[in-house]
């Protein structure tokens, strides 16, 4: 039993491994259409997995499903947290507190919303814009006004931003109570019910879990990114612990009683369920498809998405920036590069991806608990990033479903076959292998190795693409 | 233009607490010239380079350059403006391709912006392209063409020099500043330098500010050099004149040294 659930596990992780390869490498094709091709096989190759059963059984359980959402969650509060950490250069703690306030604030949009209220969707979806536009308002006004000290700009940003939350609130109560009529209300369900609309508003939530996170992490990185690297360390250690604080106290410091505080948050709609296993009692090889659910979908669309954007971000100029900020901050300066700046909308980008990361999570879990983004928990993204290799995003990936099924999967349900007290000594198990593995490769995994789409265009091989397209000509 | 002074100091200063790092400096280039900042350790010379180049604020006086107040500037708006700039101990974008350095140096200057980038729009397609394009031309004048795959930190000494002056040219300034350009190089990759700069100054009608202590390469190609001793301007003048000047020659060997090297 144990060791042919150890084959299973390990041929499982490296079938995704191949699987996430195949992906990039698709992606890495030059044709568009080759593109969209390989999106959709990937799909359908994880979709088909998922939903096939073997004698009965799912090739994928249930709970092989929940290791695989983890790692795609993982994946992308890690990748941020590359960009921010591995990328930047700048060592940051707070990764995790933004993954739980876009947890959270997703989670109260479609709560309230499955309870018959859209205020959450209305005051947090026009908080978000106000918030924006007011941020964009003052960096242009403090643009025109040279020379201004980043904590007076600090000020004007933070009243801005208050301003425009109360405004948010003000209007988006009213706008939310009148638009009741139209959709129903807890009591008599109408359009706000019904899982199609659900499902619409499962995306908004998690886009403005992410703007959310990306304005909170503006608003706490532009002073604190001005310190050097080890106390912007130190600072987001206080960040992530605030978070913690203020998620432990969200019903009595904060408004909002149906968070519950340090009880947590329950009754959050499980909007990604999976696809049962159970189901299917036939012998031989078989595809439930009644048993399909749009988890999937969705899960997959935001891994895509997070891929393309964060790979278009690092091989742009302004990734080339951020990498040459990491190197060496004075030099680029002297290179013309807006050093703080480019500090700042990396941070903010790598928040974005932390808060939609949560967003989704919550929506898996339908339970939200302060401890799990206690800052402690915080050191895994971390440990994901360094163990698949500082400025290696496909190390990232690869490293948080490798981190994923070995920890959870393997360690604990090995383990677990011991007796009651086994499952303790994989946190010991766990950090030896990672100690183990250091040593062995001191940068990571994967070290700045990157797969397929993933990669940089050298020069030799834009000189060959060019050469390429002038004989096409 | 009328006022053929590209760079202007004027009583500029910077005081570290109660230090004079830079007392009062006055600093003129013409435009088009190669003009040496010699002295001895600790005179201020690398200092001075940082307050032109803003990376730390003055305390007081003023820069011009082009006629315009660049102090209180920060650093990459005046490396924007076109002044660029080399570093001492060489401070090269180690883990970056060659490619990469230079490509960092056009960041100012990209024409697209993030939102194009995201998306990658037609616009970013066209400009990485010229801009990738423009880096490797400028890779081939520097005979760097070949390795702009490489990592920087895996050239030899005298290469990441040369790919560090490659960068700050492709900030595309017209005046350049090198600290120490010939540190750290044997005779023969010395005498290459002097080439190279005469080369750079031509072909991008620079105007070159640069601090050296090897006496071969101030007096070999520098027109007009200014020493500074203790954060002041002691002596002005041609390489000849500075070899017999008596002030200099104090402040490099100690007083009286003056009289037995004279003779």
């Amino acid at each position: 039993m144990e060791l042919g659930y150890l084959i299973g596990t390990v041929a499982k992780m490296g079938a995704l491994v191949a699987w996430i390869y195949g992906l990039l490498w698709g992606l890495s094709r030059e044709r568009k259409w080759q593109k969209a091709l390989t999106i959709v096989a990937a799909f359908a190759v994880i979709q088909l997995v998922i939903l096939s059963r073997v004698g009965g059984l799912a090739l994928f359980s249930a709970f092989d499903q929940g290791l695989l959402f983890q790692a795609i969650t993982m994946t992308m509060v890690a990748l941020g947290l590359n960009l921010i950490y591995g990328f930047n250069g700048q060592f940051s703690l707070a990764q995790w507190g933004f993954y739980g306030i876009g947890a959270y604030c997703a989670a109260d949009i479609t709560y309230r919303w499955s309870n018959g209220d859209a205020s959450g969707l209305v005051v947090a979806g026009l908080g978000v814009m106000l918030g924006a536009a007011a941020l964009f308002g003052v960096g242009a006004f403090l643009k025109r006004k040279r020379g201004v000290p980043v904590l007076s700009a600090f000020t004007f940003y933070l009243i801005a931003i208050v301003i425009a939350g109360i405004v948010a609130a003000r209007i988006g109560q009213p706008l939310a109570a009148s638009m009741k009529s139209g959709f129903g209300t807890a009591d008599a369900p109408g359009a706000l019910a019904s899982p199609a609309t659900m499902q619409i508003v499962f995306f908004l939530a998690v886009v403005i879990a992410g703007a959310f996170a990306a304005e909170a992490s503006f608003i706490f990185g532009l002073p604190v990114l001005s310190l050097g690297s080890d106390y912007f360390g130190i600072a987001t250690l206080g960040f992530a612990i605030i978070v913690k604080t203020l998620l432990v106290n969200t019903d009595t410091i904060l408004p909002f009683p149906e968070m519950k505080g340090g009880r947590g948050m329950i009754g959050i709609p499980k909007l990604l369920p999976f696809a049962n296993a159970a189901d299917g009692e036939a012998s031989g090889f078989q595809v439930a498809l009644g048993a399909w659910t749009p988890a999937w979908l969705w899960i997959f669309l935001f891994f895509v998405l997070a891929l393309v954007l964060i790979r278009n971000f690092v091989r742009s100029s302004t990734g080339r920036a951020a990498l040459a900020v990491r190197e060496d901050e004075i030099a680029a300066r002297a290179m013309g590069v807006d050093v703080a700046k480019n500090k700042l909308l990396v941070f903010v980008a790598g928040s974005f991806l932390a808060g939609v990361g949560g967003g989704i999570y919550a929506h898996y879990m339908g339970f939200l608990s302060p401890g799990s983004f206690d800052f402690i928990a915080g050191f895994n993204p971390l440990i994901v990033v360094v163990f698949g290799g500082l400025g290696s995003m496909t190390g990232s990936i690869v490293a948080s479903f490798g981190w994923i099924f070995f920890l959870e999967g393997l360690l604990r349900v090995l383990l677990g076959q011991l007796g009651t007290d086994a499952p303790s000594w994989r946190l010991v198990l766990y950090p030896i292998a990672l100690i183990l593995l250091m040593l062995v490769r001191p940068k990571g995994l994967l070290g700045t190795v990157e797969w397929g789409f993933l990669k940089a265009e050298g020069a030799s091989r834009i000189r060959k693409k060019a050469a390429a397209k002038r004989e096409g000509d | 233009m009328a006022d053929d002074t590209i760079l202007k100091l004027h009583k500029a200063t910077k005081a570290f607490g109660g230090l004079l790092a830079v007392k009062d400096f006055d600093l003129e280039l013409p435009r088009g010239s190669l003009q040496g900042l010699i002295g001895p350790n600790g005179a201020g010379k690398t200092t001075a380079f940082n307050l032109i180049t803003g990376l730390i604020p003055t305390t007081s006086g003023s820069i011009e350059f082009e006629g315009e107040r660049i102090d209180g500037l920060e650093s990459f708006e005046i490396t924007r403006l076109g002044v660029a700039r080399t570093f001492q101990n060489i401070r090269i974008f180690a883990n970056l391709s060659v490619l990469d350095n230079v490509r960092v140096a056009y960041h100012a200057h990209a024409g697209y912006g993030l939102a194009d980038s995201l998306a990658r729009s037609r616009r970013f397609e066209k400009k990485e392209a010229e801009l990738t394009e423009k880096a490797l031309d400028f890779l081939s004048i520097f005979k760097l063409a070949d390795i702009a795959d490489e990592e920087a930190r895996n050239l030899p000494y005298g290469q990441q020099r040369r790919v560090e002056i490659a960068r700050a040219l492709a900030c595309d300034p017209r005046l350049l500043l090198l600290d120490e350009p010939a540190a750290g190089m044997n005779p023969r990759e010395i005498l290459e330098l002097m080439d190279y700069i005469h080369f750079i100054k031509d072909r991008f009608s620079l105007t070159i500010l640069l601090i050296e202590h090897q006496m071969r390469v101030v007096m070999g190609i520098c027109e007009y050099l200014t020493v500074m001793d203790f954060g002041e301007a002691i002596a002005r003048g041609t390489p000849k004149e500075i070899q017999s000047n008596e002030v200099v020659i104090e402040a490099y060997l100690g007083k009286g040294a003056g009289k037995s090297a004279a003779s």
